[in-house]
């Protein structure tokens, strides 16, 4: 392969084009980035940065020594608009192209808005974040929809801006579908003790200067409006090429997709393994996953399948929630230590008499050893 | 120079949290090397010395960055600025870490 063409340049691309380079592929790397930024780590968008702790150039994934020795090409503040597997050609929005032997797909997604929430911020791009905190002045009023990880962490920032905080949240308790209703629980009371108003149960209708209207004609006062309610996968430049998209770019269970030249990574790719499509929109999923990728783009087939440690992390005013395995809502849940009325704990997800998932809050310690121990992940290589 | 336990009081595998100003993090291998760092994980606010030690290198325990200890460089992202090293001395059975202003270990 003489060049491959990275479409992303966020932290899995990123890590892709590393990867090319530690697994010995020395010619052209081209990373295409829609935003005009250097690539930058997202996790403190909502937090430090927001809260006007971190800088920009904080924020930096790569240093002036990596930017010389993984010598890429960069492509900025251009969107990739196609993929001609034919020609070997990305097209590019400025009207260029990039060919490329190889195709690394890091595309990541876009924050999805609410018809009706014109004019509501969302948190995903750095630009984002900007324009956020440059609106959050003292006085104002904040209403966030959705109380995910996203959500939360807006809400827990607001808050120690000393801002007035309502979070309007659809299900009857935040993150109930992915860590069952006991640690919801504690999610929503992490909320409660600092302030937050968080109203479950609620369906909003829409926005306007007043503040966010609910679906019973309620009206939620408030000057500024956060959406945080996922993700799209952004696949459309893809139409045409014949890969398969749908919730994400369609790949086997080492990230190839139907072409071995092409691979996926990140938010992005829906792999799939054991019958079953899978996505994951974390930030350890986009690192884990570039080593496994990138070694099958060089090897031109699958020689490695992606195993997922299912590890995500979020700060939450007092709190560092951390998460491991795969869980699902109805496992049983035991508390290894502490309970979920302290400020610290640790519990176990079970499922046929074997642990499926750890989840702690302010216990990494012990929380990494279950982690090794119960979920047998390998050390970290 | 600050006494950090005894040796005794930090088996193989173990690690020690030397509070201070900074905090430091005292790691006895299973190869049996002794080695000090700032404890305190340049990325985000985590003690190093609540880490996975395997090796030479430590994991944060947030974020999993992983730090050298022989040289206090990270090894892959979060993490992007080193920690600082500390030489580490033993004398009659005691642990003590040189260059570090702090208090003695509990």
């Amino acid at each position: 392969m003489k060049r491959v063409a990275v479409v992303g340049a966020s932290l899995a691309g990123v890590r892709a084009a590393q990867e090319l380079r530690a697994q010995g592929y020395d010619a052209g790397i081209v990373l295409i980035g829609e935003e005009p930024h250097l690539p930058y780590d997202r996790p403190p968008l909502s937090k430090a940065f927001l809260a006007g702790t971190a800088s920009p150039a904080s924020l930096e994934l790569l240093d002036a020594g990596d930017l010389a020795s993984l010598a890429l090409d960069f492509r900025l503040g251009v969107r990739a608009t196609a993929l001609e597997p034919s020609n070997r050609r990305v097209l590019l929005s400025d009207g260029g192209s990039v060919h490329a032997d190889g195709v690394v797909i890091a595309t990541g997604g876009r924050a999805r808005t609410l018809p009706g929430f014109e004019g509501a911020h969302t948190l995903r791009t750095l630009d984002d974040a900007v324009a956020l905190r440059s609106s959050l002045v003292p006085g104002v009023r904040v209403a966030i929809v959705g109380a995910g990880f996203i959500g939360a962490e807006v809400a827990s920032t607001c808050r120690s801006l000393g801002l007035d905080v309502v979070v309007l949240e659809a299900l009857a308790a935040p993150l109930a579908p992915v860590l069952g209703p006991s640690l919801a629980a504690v999610c929503a009371r992490l909320h409660r003790d600092h302030g937050t108003d968080l109203r479950c149960g609620v369906a909003v209708a829409g926005m306007d200067a007043a503040g966010v209207h609910l679906a019973d004609g309620s009206l939620v006062p408030a000057d500024v409006v956060v959406t945080g309610v996922g993700m799209t996968p952004a696949t459309d430049w893809l139409a045409g090429s014949g890969l398969k998209v749908g919730d994400g770019v369609h790949t086997d269970a080492g990230l190839v997709t139907s072409l071995p030249s092409v691979v996926a990574v990140g938010d992005v790719a829906r792999y799939h393994a054991g019958g079953t499509g899978r996505r994951h929109e974390h930030w350890t999923n986009a690192s884990e996953q570039a080593p496994v990728a990138v070694a099958n783009l060089l090897a031109g087939r699958t020689t490695r399948t992606y195993e997922p440690s299912g590890y995500v992390w979020s700060d939450q005013y007092s709190g560092t929630l951390q998460l491991a395995g795969h869980p699902r809502p109805d496992d049983t849940l035991s508390y290894v230590d502490g309970d979920p009325a302290s400020s610290s704990f640790v519990a176990a997800f079970q499922r046929d008499g074997e642990t499926v998932g750890v989840f702690a809050l302010n216990n990494a310690k012990l929380f990494n050893r279950l982690r090794r121990q119960a979920l047998r992940r390998p050390a970290t290589v | 120079m600050i006494r950090a336990c005894t040796v005794d009081e930090l088996p193989p595998g173990e690690s020690v949290r030397i509070p201070g100003a900074p905090a430091v993090a005292v790691f006895h291998t299973e190869a049996g090397e002794l080695y000090a760092i700032d404890d305190t994980c340049t990325h985000q606010d985590a003690s190093l010395a609540d880490g996975w030690l395997e090796g030479c290198f430590v994991e944060c325990p947030l974020h999993a960055a992983l730090f050298d200890l022989r040289t206090g460089v990270p090894t892959c992202l979060p993490a992007k600025e080193p920690v600082r090293t500390y030489p580490v001395l033993v004398d009659d059975g005691v642990v003590y870490v040189q260059g570090v202003a702090g208090e003695d270990a509990a």
